[in-house]
């Protein structure tokens, strides 16, 4: 069976142990296959809403985690996200994430990315190289690298290195990339050759992406979800959501007119 | 210190870009008011200076299109900002295309010279009032966002096509009495037909000032239903 949604969630609620509240009723359908925003002002929930996905939140100070969170298979089988029995790792092997700063390991180029695959258990040296090709051409770094594999990934510019962060995700095969403000720190060139990329990812990955501005929210977006103060406000097909919201406080935004 | 607005540039920009089609439309409904009386007074140089003018109104609207399209690429405009950037993109095109409405009958005045008129361009000011009315309203209804003056203002089309009929009616009449009356009874139909596009044109504006507060694009022009009305499609 062919699946449409990657990821399903219903009424998600997250309360810190302070009780404030950062998710608040959430839920939003992942689409396979295609690039979901989540855009908004700052502390909307939009990282929260992501590290959720992965079970980031762990590490936080999070008391409760309420409502459902489902990851698909192309099966049609799910497993529960929010399971507190699930196995975290294999979760994050299927659930892949990259941040908004790059943060290369001090390795080589080649030993970031054979790390995660070794962890997990592969040794054969062909099946690791074709791993790093295969990854590297899909982050658009193959060409720029392929002479220098066993240079420190640290001497690569900051571009290159966030590149290489995604390789390093798409290394271990996800099925999904959640990717948080991955070209804040980028010149224009590195952010075009990123969300180039992107483009040619989502056709074997479903990616979820916190932009770093409304108008990479429009570039890259095939759906959009607005995120207002941990609230879910207007969820839709990009190319309506930036021509014509539906929602006020959504317009109000994009516009510039808060935020 | 007032607090600045992250939109003032933008906001400014659009003010002045509004202030600049609403010049542009002065000068097409000038053009046409003083297109149709040199008609009617048969003053040719007068219709010249209105053949030459068009020149003004083109570059008008070339100026206006340079702007819309740096504020896009400055300002990165989304939504309702953008819907109206690409509104006055089209609606400074249909200006410039009424100009050349204005200009043609400017043409075909100096083309008639001195020759007699047939009775029926006396009714050719009031038709064009009428338009040049219907171009006044929707330029207002457009700087300021009002979808509903914009949906009731294509209505009076009909007062335009009334005249129209009424006009080539009476053309007719006067080819089939006088077959030597053609030319000069072609020549005024061309008019009419001219300040009937005129109509059509600010139908099309109203359609963008929809578009602009709704985001719906809406066909307004009903000609072709009225056309087809009795086809069994």
């Amino acid at each position: 069976m062919t699946i449409t949604n990657k990821i399903v969630t219903e009424n998600l609620v997250l309360q810190y142990s302070d009780g404030t509240e950062s998710l608040k009723d959430i839920s939003m359908n992942i689409p396979v296959n295609s690039i979901s925003v989540i855009f908004g002002p700052a502390g909307g929930g939009k990282s929260t809403y992501l590290r959720v996905l992965n079970r980031l939140n762990d590490l936080a100070n999070v008391t409760t985690v309420s409502g459902k969170a489902h990851l698909y298979s192309e099966s049609g089988d799910f497993i529960d996200i929010l399971d507190p029995n699930l196995d975290v790792t294999a979760l994050r092997r299927r659930v892949g994430m990259v941040f908004a700063r790059p943060v290369v390991l001090p390795m080589s180029i080649r030993e970031n990315l054979t790390y995660g695959l070794e962890i997990a258990g592969v040794r054969k040296r062909s099946l690791l190289h074709e791993a790093i090709e295969r990854s590297l051409n899909q982050a658009a770094l193959w060409e720029e690298v392929q002479d220098r594999l066993d240079d420190p990934a640290m001497e690569l510019s900051g571009g290159q290195q966030q590149r290489l962060c995604i390789a390093r995700s798409l290394a271990l095969e996800p099925e999904v990339l959640l990717l948080d403000e991955p070209t804040s720190g980028l010149d224009p060139i590195s952010t075009g050759k990123v969300e180039a990329s992107l483009q040619e990812l989502k056709k074997n990955y479903t990616i979820v992406l916190v932009p770093h501005s409304v108008q990479q929210a429009a570039r890259a977006a095939d759906y959009a979800a607005f995120f207002l103060q941990g609230k879910l406000i207007e969820y839709a097909p990009g190319n309506e959501m930036f021509t014509t919201p539906q929602v006020q406080q959504t317009a109000d935004y994009i516009e510039g007119r808060f935020g | 210190m007032a607090s600045i607005s992250p939109r003032e540039t933008l906001d400014r920009a659009i003010d002045e870009l509004l202030a600049e089609v609403i010049v542009q439309g002065d000068m097409v409904k000038d053009a046409l008011f003083n297109a149709v009386n040199a008609l009617k007074d048969q003053n040719i140089s007068k219709a010249k200076v209105i053949y030459d003018g068009d020149r003004q109104i083109n570059q008008k609207h070339f100026e206006i299109e340079e702007e819309v399209i740096t504020l896009i690429a400055t300002q990165q405009p989304m939504a309702r900002d953008l819907r109206l950037l690409a509104a006055i993109l089209e609606v400074t095109t249909e200006l410039e295309r009424m100009g050349d409405y204005a200009k043609g009958i400017a043409r075909i005045t100096v083309r008639i010279g001195e020759e007699d008129l047939l009775k029926p361009v006396e009714s050719i000011p009031a038709m064009a009032m009428v338009c040049i009315d219907m171009l006044d309203r929707a330029l207002k209804a457009f700087v300021e966002r009002d979808a509903d003056a914009a949906r009731s203002i294509p209505d009076e089309d009909d007062q335009v096509d009334n005249f129209y009929n009424q006009i080539y009616r009476a053309l007719m009449d006067h080819m089939i009495s006088n077959p030597s009356n053609i030319d000069r009874a072609n020549h005024l139909l061309w008019v009419a037909h001219n300040l009937e596009r005129v109509a059509d044109r600010v139908t099309n504006v109203c359609e963008r000032i929809v578009f602009v507060v709704t985001g719906e694009i809406l066909e307004m022009d009903r000609t072709d239903d009225e056309w087809f009305a009795d086809e069994p499609w």
